[in-house]
């Protein structure tokens, strides 16, 4: 097995990987080397959206990377998104709204949600629902999730009138 | 060996070149699949895409050059949707906003699925693949390159440059049947793209055959009888034809996706609503 | 009695009937919450499985000798390996831990090893050299009573003859139709995954996703030849479970490779492995006839149920019972004969999912039900409610229903609620979606109304009880049970009941472990708030009878005239207050183990007071259809629950809506695709689950709060009945607006464009 030495920049951090192996997805290397376990391995086929991630600004599956091919580019993972000191609105609002039972596809998701709402802050149902296609739940039946998008959407809109305001 | 990340399309043909049993990797959504699940060892790799070339596109006399690289999401979603909408819905209909930011076209040619999404569009289109290595340039149309059920005729050390594709005046459609609304693999799909300059409409049908299958038979019967002064009004009788030729011609395989009868009646079906689409008569 | 009136305590935290931030909402929503595919231990090995490919054969051997060599190989073991029970199952054991000589499933487990790495684990499998006689499988299960035995148990795992009542004359109108349920998957996202680590005193912890932490303990420790105690089973964070869990699978595994090498083992299935890996729904065949009055009264069903049970028995025998008990629905029915059966196949294996049997009889029910409404020219409705059973009728099995059972109110809010969704515009929301394959005028709508019920908790006199503990110290109280959670949010509800009782704010839960704390019985069975709900209820109030007393006796009080109020306990007859923090310096612990009251067995003709409770639902779906190409779009789902009483609001409609998703799914488009006993479909690719573009809003017509005696707080259980009617609801739905028979669930494209008769044989 050959090893492989590289570098990835995660959530504005720089992580070594030593004596990886060509053939480890980036999720497999987030998870079992860089022990951020955050994104999930549901299916590792790209067919559940669990293992999301956003790399240069895109949502991607991150066990369809390969972990090598994903240096110099801008990695950010659940574990990258509100800060230390609070959790973001999405964040809050799955929590608030009921959005969260089992959690497995909460991560996945709010990556993606996350990133719908940079680009759209104000979406309609269907766009929500296109947007979140790729992220399977099996608990919710994504109501609840529906809504927390609606209260996010409308938290973040209400803070950027305010900042506007100010 | 290891993963080698090519800047340009001469540094991939040379690593190529060097070391044929190198694997290809554009956007890993059919490659990476198989490398889970460890059907497919990644001793060696060459990433293709950071290669700025293979994500351009551009319009000229009439045609456009579509780097390999052009990913799903920018298919569906830029200027491209514009000027080959049949591509754009295709795009569309592919995996998951997360599939689609991955996947590239060139990957999907290379994978050579009989179920691949954009294969049937680029059939009704005489798409034309240019394909490179450090030693050669070569022209290789759609119908050509696929040669069976994921085999193609890249030859040791190419890679697909780009696609030559034309502009066609005219409406063009795209159907696929799943039977899931979201994140489907193509039971049957069938693309239909209208040339107002040749008076020519063109047909494409894609899950049903080994390699990309243009309907020709029905395409000559309804080239005919379309009207090309009025760009539509066709009568019932002749939508019900051109259907029944379209099914009749291809000979599709039960599978664990859906039965031949199944596909065979689908596509009728799709034949006569993408035809009915295409006539102007409630257009604007 | 002192400290049980309903004094309000006043708690600012959210109590019952509230809803409450789950307590680890926000680890998950930050990625920090710990699943069992998540575990790690610095010094921890792979493991992986061995899984037969062929669904029958004889072993004929099985080399190992190259595995063992391999790099970074430290462990690999097969049946001779083993020191204990080789067999083990949930009601019966009969399942081989590893196989010894025969495989009778795809996917049957063969050897285990342990490595380094995972890519070393997958070498070493590949590596196992294994000598395999086919047999030709037994994939058809109406054959199964006639081929020889698969098994040495016989091919046969039950069989129910119910017959309730007597023939009072046939009645004016027959309706027959016989029905088909394919095998769906419970899928949770959460894959097979735990981690095994030997102890020091010659035992071992486990750390496991499960919905049954004691019966897995029981099982390991038979199989390990190690007492219980030494076998300890913590609760890893569980990625959901709709009954894949209730069967071990990895458990003994892991513990065997953990105990050969002496390190820490971690396994995680990938989730083809995890599709072979657990039970799956019970495909089923139903017969059914019923007869009525020209009015529509019920009076006679006969039926004959024939269940696929897969290679290993599992839960079928309670899966069978619950098929029969509930096979003629929600309905008063003066004179029923069936007759069901369980049989063994070399088919995948099944046992629990969501709904346990009533899934597969409803959506048979519903469909006669609507057969008999068209023969008579009646509303689908009015023959329902003319039916609809009520406090005080019999079941079919003979029992009385003591408690409630609001069938009408559920029938009524459901088929009058409004409904909100116009004519479908957008492409993306007609059936096909971004498929673009439909235009408006390809669309036929439908609409139905479908009932159901169940039974909550286990039956047929098991001992079902749960344990909690409660311990109240520094004004802090901690629980302690070992109720699996696995999403449904029963950790939040312990905690709602402990502020209720006891007026706390701060509730730690403790892990749940079987070295800490009694059983607390399966996350099944919709049962888990009922039971633990009433062992938590039970330990707490034990706590404050206790509290309150001391504070009685140590400053001479009337210990009636005390209640708990908001941060503490007070007089009702003067104005002493204790602050709670310093009333429990000294702390109070008490463990209490809950039981429902008991049921009885069925007897020879199917009649017993078998069941504790029952909950009913009906769900209305609104269809749009494109015939031409068989594709469905489900567009509403409007439905009403026998809920007894809403202890968390939000969390309950996450059970309507997550079980109204997978009835949707098993409606039209779940399903294993078995082909002489090979699964076709091992992946997300091809089984199919609901994404939000397929799920349509669900909207609550009416959750009916009529209090159920003998239920902790009155409430019932509410995660199976939402799995149930929905199903039946859309089935019937797409029949209305197709008009075709539709015998068969998952509707597939197929079944509407070339709609072939399935006959009774």
């Amino acid at each position: 097995m050959t090893s492989e030495t590289y570098t990835l920049s995660v959530n504005g951090n720089n992580y070594q990987v030593v004596d990886g192996h060509p053939s480890e997805s980036l999720l497999w290397v987030l998870r079992e080397r860089l022990e951020l376990s955050g994104s999930k391995n549901a299916c590792e086929e790209g067919e559940c959206g669990s293992c999301t991630v956003l790399v240069d600004g895109k949502i991607l599956c991150s066990c369809l990377i390969l972990a090598e091919t994903a240096v110099g580019r801008e990695i950010t993972t659940i574990e990258g998104l509100g800060s230390d000191a609070e959790i973001s609105d999405v964040q809050k609002a799955f929590v608030d709204a009921g959005a969260v039972q089992c959690g497995f596809c909460t991560p996945g998701l709010i990556v993606t949600i996350e990133h719908l709402l940079k680009e759209d802050p104000n979406p309609d149902e269907l766009t929500v629902r296109e947007a979140i296609s790729g992220n399977l739940c099996r608990c919710t039946g994504y109501g609840r999730i529906l809504e927390a998008v609606r209260i996010a959407s409308k938290n973040l809109t209400l803070q950027s009138k305010e900042e506007e305001n100010q | 060996m290891g993963v080698i990340i090519a800047k340009s399309v001469n540094e991939a043909c040379a690593v190529l070149a060097e070391n044929p049993a190198t694997t290809v990797l554009a956007g890993g959504t059919d490659l990476m699949v198989q490398a889970n699940r460890g059907a497919h060892s990644l001793e060696s790799v060459l990433d293709l895409s950071r290669i700025p070339e293979l994500k351009k596109w551009t319009l000229q006399d009439g045609e456009i050059l579509l780097g390999a690289g052009v990913s799903y999401t920018d298919l569906a979603e830029t200027q491209l949707a514009e000027l080959i909408p049949a591509l754009a819905q295709a795009a569309r209909t592919v995996g998951s906003p997360q599939i689609r930011n991955a996947g590239t076209i060139g990957g999907n040619l290379a994978t050579a699925s009989p179920a691949g999404d954009t294969i049937p569009v680029l059939v009704a289109m005489d798409a034309i693949l240019q394909l490179k290595s450090s030693t050669d340039n070569r022209e290789v149309p759609i119908t050509e390159f696929v040669t069976g059920v994921k085999t193609n005729v890249l030859k040791s050390g190419e890679i697909i440059e780009s696609i030559r594709i034309p502009v066609f005046e005219g409406p063009q459609e795209f159907l696929k049947v799943g039977t899931r609304n979201a994140m489907v693999i193509s039971v049957v799909s069938l693309a239909l793209v209208t040339d107002y300059l040749e008076k020519k409409l063109r047909v494409g049908v894609g899950s049903v055959s080994p390699v990309p299958f243009r309907a020709t038979a029905a395409e000559e019967f309804i080239s005919q009888e379309f009207d090309w002064e009025d760009k539509g009004h066709l009568s019932e009788k002749i939508i019900n034809k051109f259907s029944e030729l379209v099914a009749n011609s291809i000979k599709p395989i039960d599978d664990h996706r859906g039965t031949a009868d199944y596909r065979k009646h689908a596509v009728g079906v799709l034949a006569k609503r993408a035809l009915e689409r295409v006539c102007v008569s409630e257009r604007s | 009695m002192s400290g049980l009136q309903t004094v309000d305590t006043g708690t600012k935290g959210p109590r019952i009937g509230e809803n409450a931030i789950r307590p680890d909402g926000i680890p998950k929503v930050k990625g920090e919450f710990i699943f069992s595919n998540d575990l790690r231990h610095p010094d921890m090995l792979w493991g992986g499985t061995l899984r037969s490919p062929h669904p029958s054969a004889r072993i004929i051997s099985v080399n190992t000798a190259s595995a063992l060599k391999m790099t970074g190989v430290y462990a690999v073991l097969t049946n001779e390996d083993l020191d204990g029970m080789p067999l083990y199952g949930l009601e019966h054991p009969d399942q081989p831990v590893l196989a010894d000589g025969i495989v009778r499933y795809q996917g049957e487990p063969i050897a285990i090893v342990a490595a380094d790495h995972p890519e070393n684990v997958r070498l070493a499998l590949e590596a196992i050299d294994v000598e395999y006689e086919l047999i030709k499988p037994l994939s058809d299960s109406k054959l199964a009573q006639e081929t020889e035995a698969i098994h040495p148990d016989g091919n046969l795992i039950r069989e129910i003859d119910l017959i309730y009542g007597k023939s009072q004359g046939e009645g004016e109108i027959t309706v027959e139709g016989t029905y088909e349920v394919g095998m769906q998957d419970q899928a949770p996202l959460g894959t097979e995954s735990g981690m095994a680590v030997p102890s020091e005193d010659g035992g071992i912890d486990l750390f496991v996703s499960t919905q049954w932490l004691h019966a897995d303990r029981d099982q390991v420790a038979a199989c390990l030849n190690l007492p219980t105690e030494k076998v300890r089973l913590t609760l890893a964070g569980v990625g959901g479970a709709f009954g894949a869990r209730e069967d071990i699978s990895l458990h003994v595994h892991l513990c065997l490779l953990a105990m050969r090498t002496g390190k820490p083992i971690k396994m995680s299935y990938s989730r083809t492995e995890s599709f072979h890996g657990h039970v799956h729904r019970h495909p089923a065949q139903m017969w059914y006839r019923h007869h009525a009055k020209s009015d529509g009264t019920l009076t006679r069903i006969e039926a004959r149920l024939l269940l696929d049970g897969g290679a290993y028995a599992s839960t079928s025998s309670a899966v069978l019972a619950n098929a029969t008990c509930f096979a003629a629905g929600p309905y008063r029915v003066p004179n029923v004969e069936i007759h069901g059966a369980v049989v063994r196949t070399n088919n995948p294996p099944c046992g629990a999912m969501r709904g346990f049997g009533c899934v597969q009889v409803c959506f048979a029910h519903e469909a006669q039900m609507d057969k008999l409404a068209n023969a008579l020219g009646m509303d689908p409705v009015e023959l329902r409610l003319k039916n609809a059973l009520r406090p005080g009728d019999q079941i079919i099995t003979g029992q009385t229903i003591t408690g409630t059972a609001p069938v009408a109110e559920v029938i009524e809010t459901c088929a009058q609620h409004p409904s909100s969704v116009g004519s479908a515009s957008k492409q993306m929301e007609l059936p096909g979606g971004a498929g673009r394959t439909a235009d408006p005028k390809n669309i036929v709508r439908g609409e139905a109304i479908a009932v159901g019920f169940k039974n909550l908790m286990f039956s047929e006199g098991f001992d079902d009880f749960s344990t909690a503990s409660c311990q109240l110290l520094d004004g802090v109280a901690t629980i302690t049970c070992a109720c699996a959670e696995v999403g449904q949010g029963f950790v939040t509800l312990a905690q709602q009941i402990a502020r209720e009782i006891l007026g706390v704010e701060e509730v730690i839960l403790a892990p749940a472990s079987t070295a800490t704390v009694g059983s607390a019985g399966s996350t099944s069975a919709s049962r888990q708030t009922w039971m633990s709900g009433g062992a938590v209820k039970s330990a707490c109030e034990e706590v404050r009878i206790r509290l309150l007393s001391r504070i009685a006796e140590s400053h001479e009080l009337d210990v009636e005239s005390l209640v708990m109020v908001d941060g503490g306990v007070a007089s009702l007859s003067s104005d002493f207050f204790i602050d709670l923090k310093e009333a429990t310096s000294e702390p109070i612990e008490v463990e209490e183990v809950y039981r429902h009251i008991p049921t009885f067995p069925l007897n020879e003709n199917g009649q017993g007071d078998a069941h504790v409770s029952f909950a009913f639902s009906a769900h209305r779906a609104v269809v749009d259809v494109d015939q031409e190409l068989g594709l469905v779009k489900v567009v509403e789902l409007i439905t009403s629950q026998d809920v007894g009483r809403v202890l968390n609001p939000l969390q309950l409609q996450g059970q309507l809506e997550g079980g109204a998703a997978q009835g949707l799914g098993l409606a039209v488009l779940e399903e294993i695709n078995v082909v002489d006993g090979r699964i076709l479909n091992p992946s997300f690719t091809d089984y199919l689950l609901p994404t939000a573009l397929d799920m349509p809003p669900v909207e609550i017509a009416a959750l009916i709060e009529q209090p159920e005696p003998n239920a902790p707080f009155g409430a019932k259980g509410v995660g199976e009945p939402p799995a149930i009617s929905s199903t039946a609801a859309i089935a019937s739905a797409v029949r209305n607006a197709t008009g075709l028979e539709l015998q068969r669930v998952p509707i597939r494209p197929t079944d509407i464009v070339f709609p072939e008769k399935i006959d009774n044989d």
